[in-house]
């Protein structure tokens, strides 16, 4: 890697540096797409994580889009994304055979995460209950919709539903109308992104002490971040804020919602007047620049953006305010505004689509993008990045999302099974 | 700790022991301390009275309306469960003092513009001079280095240049915002994560590192499907208000009462004649044009109406609860107070109010995971500098008298 792309540099070639920051640890992962994303992480900080997925394939794999456009669960996207950096075997959870390898393994495991409704594996014996005497030292993850108890643990949850009921979608879209989620599942994300630093908090308390434990996560409370602040406004206000569309609510004691979504000539801008020293010198550059090109009225020229107070601004000072903007910013493109709002120092960004990503230069110069060889198509394809840059240690994609059982045989074979015993159990649909 | 909180029964803490200096303003940096600290790390914010974190001076809600430094939920939300202290940086006093805590920590949190650090002295190459095995961790809007390194910005807008907006809102309609800065508690997630790794990494092998979070690289992983469906298929994926490919009816419905709506997902055929029975219309189940998830979807709009139809005489709750007990998947969209007033959220100790000396209650927030051995403690945000006495004192062993004249100087400030 280029030295300019490494704030630190990394140790002298050579120096033992290890390949991940979790390269002893083993974690089985028998997570659906509501809990993937926590093995991934903990993949790519180098632990050794196998997916563990019913025979015929994890139906995640169903899930768009995919590779090519036609659905084909080979191809699935999702499960290219979330699944790389791990290794596959298939398993009948729900068989006695099935059920007595899950334990074989979490003998030698250090991490269990499962994704199962809340009592499913306690039922077959390979719950937490169950493993923990064969295992003191585990850290098993439950990811589910709401938890493991209480009295919405049995309900059933979907993107939606958890973001409906986390009080995130009821923030988002136009006032009087419906509310609206990200078209992306986003309810997944966060409960697996909070598993992983659930799990490895959990993780530090089993090497001080050698205790393991069980870690229980609610995808709804994960959601209940995308609130930002808001909670804030009830706890003291006992006020329900109102979605507020291309506009933040929230900022102003008078309750003035303030436009962050302008249109510009080619899609739309995120810009917002800030306060205090930042907003001020922001609010002057983007002023400047619209004098330079003749588009500031003399009023916006001659204000005092340091007497701009936005808590106690009013709707109307804002919507005057907003106007000469909202003409200004019409008439430039995203490219112009991203570059302008480097150059001058002012607080906004483009309202990006996935186009405008892949081919942001601020990616291609930290060499954020990363190939990776998929031999069953034939292709390399070019993967966003690590999450993090270690100075010391790895975070990288290393391998592809596993086929269904691509290492049956190397994992069982670790286990002591031979590959008649193998091909037996295949035989039998346990694996 | 303060005399307000009374002692709670000593229980196993996690990250016990584990010590933290935290340079960070707003969301970004201060919620991974507070997620380490309510796992039992001393972790310790650093401000000081002409620089105190921006969301004490600009950010409502106010207790009672009225202004403070003391008086905004929008610190004390990010920021319960560790010490507050003051200090001057562009003192040379200060500077050291601040040196002494990097020495006192074993993680270093900050979330600066790239390069104030090493202006005020704390930059990495400094810290590891101090302490070599300090884990040092960066998180700001693009990352440390590139063409963009230096851009300010905030999470409201990052989150629009990660692909978020873009994607949220109807296919023919404006993006919309999400709420606030989205991205920035997405960021949290992975910087704690990483500070973590890092953590074992040490114990292992004495070393410590330095990590360069970018909060635009962390949020893009949330959206990678989209990303590898423009790098592979050339399509750039759009907003579609709240239609799934996977499942019809699939939505948020008008229900009884102003603003009410519930969601609905219903994914597969024997979830469509569950929801027919449970709806008391037996009949939708039976019509040609929703026979199959490939016929719902063709003629959606019907299906919406009809499912709106049936759900707007109803309360979201109503609702909720007559297609859960019939396994089909549905949840009351919640306005704030019904989040507060959450059974499932109350269940799991999600909201815990507790006594601050300004804001007289408010409620802290659990963390989304429970571990079972060692649970999660909040305790109160700080006030501007309230433990400078416990933390300069008992932490850096300085004496009274020399607190005294530091503070008299505006070192502690």
């Amino acid at each position: 890697m280029a030295s300019r792309n490494r704030p630190v540099d990394p140790p002298a070639a050579g120096s033992s540096q290890p390949a991940g920051l979790l390269g002893p640890y083993r974690v089985l992962d028998l997570t659906d797409h509501t809990g993937w994303l926590c093995g991934r992480i903990l993949g790519d900080l180098g632990a050794d994580v196998v997916q563990v997925e019913p025979p015929g394939g994890d139906p995640g794999r169903r899930l768009g889009p995919f590779y090519g456009g036609a659905p084909d669960p080979a191809k699935s996207l999702p499960w290219f994304a979330f699944n790389a950096n791990k290794r596959g075997i298939t398993l009948a959870v729900d068989t006695e055979e099935g059920q007595a390898l899950l334990r074989r393994m979490a003998r030698r495991a250090d991490f269990l995460i499962e994704s199962f409704p809340p009592g499913y594996l306690d039922a077959r014996g390979v719950g937490y209950r169950a493993l923990r005497p064969l295992n003191e030292r585990l850290v098993v993850t439950s990811i589910t919709p709401f938890g493991q108890t209480g009295p919405y643990a049995g309900y059933r949850g979907s993107d939606l539903v958890i973001t409906a009921m986390s009080g995130f979608l009821d923030l988002v879209g136009e006032p009087g109308r419906p509310p609206v989620r990200v078209s992306l599942p986003q309810a997944a994300m966060w409960a697996g992104m909070h598993a992983a630093a659930g799990t490895l908090i959990a993780h530090h308390y089993r090497m001080v002490t050698g205790r393991g434990q069980h870690v229980d996560v609610s995808a709804q409370a994960s959601v209940l971040w995308a609130l930002a602040n808001a909670p804030a406004h009830w706890s003291l206000m006992r006020e329900d804020l109102v979605r507020g569309g291309s506009r933040i609510v929230g900022r102003s004691m008078h309750g003035a919602r303030m436009r962050a979504i302008y249109r510009c000539r080619d899609g739309y801008i995120n810009f917002i007047f800030y306060g205090g020293e930042a907003g001020r010198r922001s609010n002057e550059a983007m002023v400047q620049w619209m004098a330079e090109l003749g588009e500031a009225p003399e009023w916006l020229t001659s204000k005092d953006w340091g007497a701009f107070n936005v808590a106690a601004s009013t709707q109307e000072e804002i919507d005057a305010l907003e106007q000469p903007f909202v003409e200004f910013l019409s008439r430039r493109t995203k490219a112009e505004f991203s570059a302008e709002s480097v150059k001058r120092g002012i607080l906004g960004y483009p309202v990006a689509d996935a186009k405008d990503i892949r081919e942001d230069s601020q990616l291609a110069s930290r060499e954020f993008w990363q190939q990776v060889e998929h031999p069953e198509l034939d292709v390399a394809v070019t993967y966003p990045g690590p999450f993090a840059r270690f100075s010391a240690a790895d975070c990288r994609l290393r391998r592809r999302a596993p086929l269904p059982g691509e290492h049956n045989e190397e994992i069982y074979g670790e286990l002591g099974l031979g590959r008649g015993e193998i091909a037996a159990l295949r035989e039998r649909r346990v694996l | 700790m303060s005399a307000a909180v009374p002692p709670s029964p000593r229980r196993p803490r996690a990250l016990e022991g584990l010590k933290v200096a935290e340079f960070a303003v707003y969301a970004a940096g201060p919620m991974v301390g507070k997620h380490l600290g309510e796992h039992g790390a001393t972790v310790v914010h650093v401000e000081s009275r002409s620089r105190p974190d921006g969301f004490r001076v600009h950010y409502p809600p106010y207790k009672d309306n009225i202004p403070g430094l003391n008086r905004t939920g929008t610190f004390a939300i990010f920021n319960d469960s560790k010490l507050g202290i003051t200090l001057n940086l562009k003192r040379p006093r200060g500077l050291e003092i601040a040196r002494q805590l990097v020495a006192w920590a074993d993680v270093l949190i900050e979330n600066f513009q790239p390069g104030v650090m090493a202006r005020n002295g704390l930059s990495y190459e400094a810290a590891r001079e101090i302490n070599p095995s300090i884990i040092y961790l960066s998180s700001c809007n693009m990352g440390q280095t590139g063409p963009k390194a230096s851009q300010r910005g905030f999470g409201s807008q990052l989150t629009s240049q990660s692909g978020f907006t873009h994607l949220a809102g109807d296919a023919a309609g404006e993006p919309m915002l999400l709420f606030g800065p989205y991205i920035d508690f997405v960021a949290v997630g992975f910087g704690l994560v990483a500070v973590l790794a890092a953590l074992d990494c040490r114990r292992r092998t004495g070393r410590g590192q330095y990590i360069d979070l970018s909060q635009y690289e962390c949020g893009l992983q949330f959206i990678a499907p989209a990303i590898l469906d423009y790098q592979v298929n050339g399509r750039v994926m759009n907003r579609n208000g709240n239609r799934s490919p996977y499942a019809a009816p699939h939505g948020v419905y008008p229900c009884r009462g102003d603003d009410r709506w519930c969601a609905i997902a219903v994914c597969g055929e024997d979830e469509w004649n569950a929801f027919c029975g449970a709806a008391g219309h037996p009949e939708w189940a039976a019509d040609p044009r929703f026979a199959s998830l490939e016929a719902r979807k063709a003629h959606e709009d019907a299906l919406d109406a009809l499912v709106g139809g049936w759900t707007s005489g109803r309360s979201p709750e109503e609702v909720m609860e007559t297609l859960q007990a019939a396994g089909v998947r549905a949840g009351a969209v919640e306005r704030l107070s019904d989040v507060f007033s959450d059974p499932q959220m109350a269940a799991r100790g999600v909201f815990q109010e507790l006594p601050h000396a300004e804001l007289e209650r408010f409620h802290y927030i659990a963390p989304p995971y429970i571990l079972s051995e060692t649970p999660s403690e909040q305790r109160p945000s700080p006030l501007l500098g309230e433990h400078n006495d416990l933390v300069y004192r008992e932490i850096l062993g300085l004496s009274g008298e020399e607190i005294e004249r530091l503070t008299a100087e505006g070192v502690i400030e």
